[in-house]
């Protein structure tokens, strides 16, 4: 079940980001929002496991993840700095089956994430961009400060082009010279002004750190959505989700 | 442990992969204390100790761990009634294969 893939490209998206792209031999494609699982072994035989989230569109011949630098981490150090073009790692996936947005869905999509939590929810706005798909998305987006988001050209070129994208941004350390919303985690009242309403029926789709996630999923339901269309994904510095 | 010390389902379903031959994170299991009925990836899962505890997200009671040795894996589910998954055919290619 372990495939070896071969590193194709790198490209530093932020001072801790780095995204890596593979050519995966009999990879069978994948879904927007699906992740993969990274094993890096010692030649003392030690293995370290970690899953990565695939940040690119379904494409048969290859796959991207991005990474982020976590200070004391095992396998990130190694993925973001030492990893060089044509090295081979070996990959477990594509995972995940609920956490997932196809082509054929119409309704529309409510995206939330914090920090790096964006990578799996990039996955479905290229996805949405390259199916030429109508489905309306909203994406709400929250990072520390603006040099900490990650394809932020992208993403304003896409939004730019299709008014059935829209995107918005919260600091939670430090806001853009003249942003009027002080610097804060995700509140109440950016979910009504920035987020479809409860009473379009969204799908949403929330995707960060733990306490993000608790809290935006919190906000969604006290809004009026129902639990079962809000999907969520958590990932932290515990041997998961980087 | 604090609060915030756990992940989700879609962080277990490579693990569990080795185990089972669908995805499970889109699965409907059933907790056998409190009788909610969620998606895997909804659960609870703590990653810190020697193995892989998974506990229901609404009352935290263990549904599943799972320990994986050198030569064998431990899988004991005595704390879910049920696990439903949709048929193979509907299911999305992945993980298992």
């Amino acid at each position: 079940m372990w495939r070896v893939g071969t590193v194709l490209a790198l490209h530093d998206e932020t001072a801790s980001a780095r995204t890596i792209t593979l050519t995966v031999p009999g990879w069978p494609g994948h879904v927007a929002g699906q992740h993969v699982d990274v094993r890096l072994t010692a030649a003392d035989g030690y293995s370290a496991v970690r899953s990565y989230s695939i940040a690119s569109a379904p494409n048969q011949r290859r796959i991207e993840i991005t990474v982020e630098r976590l200070p004391d981490g095992e396998v990130s150090p190694y993925l973001t700095q030492q990893v060089a073009v044509s090295d081979r790692l070996e990959l477990r996936g594509p995972i995940g089956s609920w956490f997932i947005w196809r082509a054929q869905q119409t309704e529309p999509i409510q995206l939330i994430a914090g920090g790096s939590g964006i990578v799996p929810l990039m996955a479905m706005v290229r996805s949405r961009a390259s199916a030429d798909s109508a489905a309306p998305f909203r994406l709400l987006y929250s990072v520390r400060e603006p040099a900490a988001a990650l394809y932020r050209d992208e993403l304003q070129a896409l939004s730019s082009r299709d008014s059935s994208v829209s995107l918005s941004y919260a600091y939670t350390r430090a806001t853009p010279p003249g942003w009027t919303r002080p610097p804060g985690r995700i509140d109440d009242a950016l979910i009504a002004e920035t987020t479809w309403p409860a009473s379009l029926e969204p799908t949403c789709y929330v995707c960060g750190p733990t306490s993000f996630v608790e809290n935006a999923a919190g906000l969604l339901t006290a809004c009026g959505h129902r639990p079962d269309r809000i999907r969520t994904e958590r990932f932290g510095p515990t041997g998961g989700r980087k | 442990m604090n609060s915030d010390d756990y992940l989700d389902g879609n962080s277990a379903a490579g693990e569990l992969g080795r185990i089972f031959a669908i995805d499970i994170t889109a699965a409907e299991g059933q907790c056998a204390s409190c009788g909610t009925t969620r998606r895997f990836a909804e659960a609870r899962v703590y990653m810190r100790g020697p193995g892989l505890v998974v506990r229901c997200a609404a009352c935290e009671h263990v549904l599943l761990r799972v320990v994986s040795a050198p030569h064998h894996v431990w899988l004991d589910m005595r704390g879910m009634t049920y696990f439903r998954f949709d048929a193979p055919e509907v299911a999305v290619p992945g993980s298992g294969t």
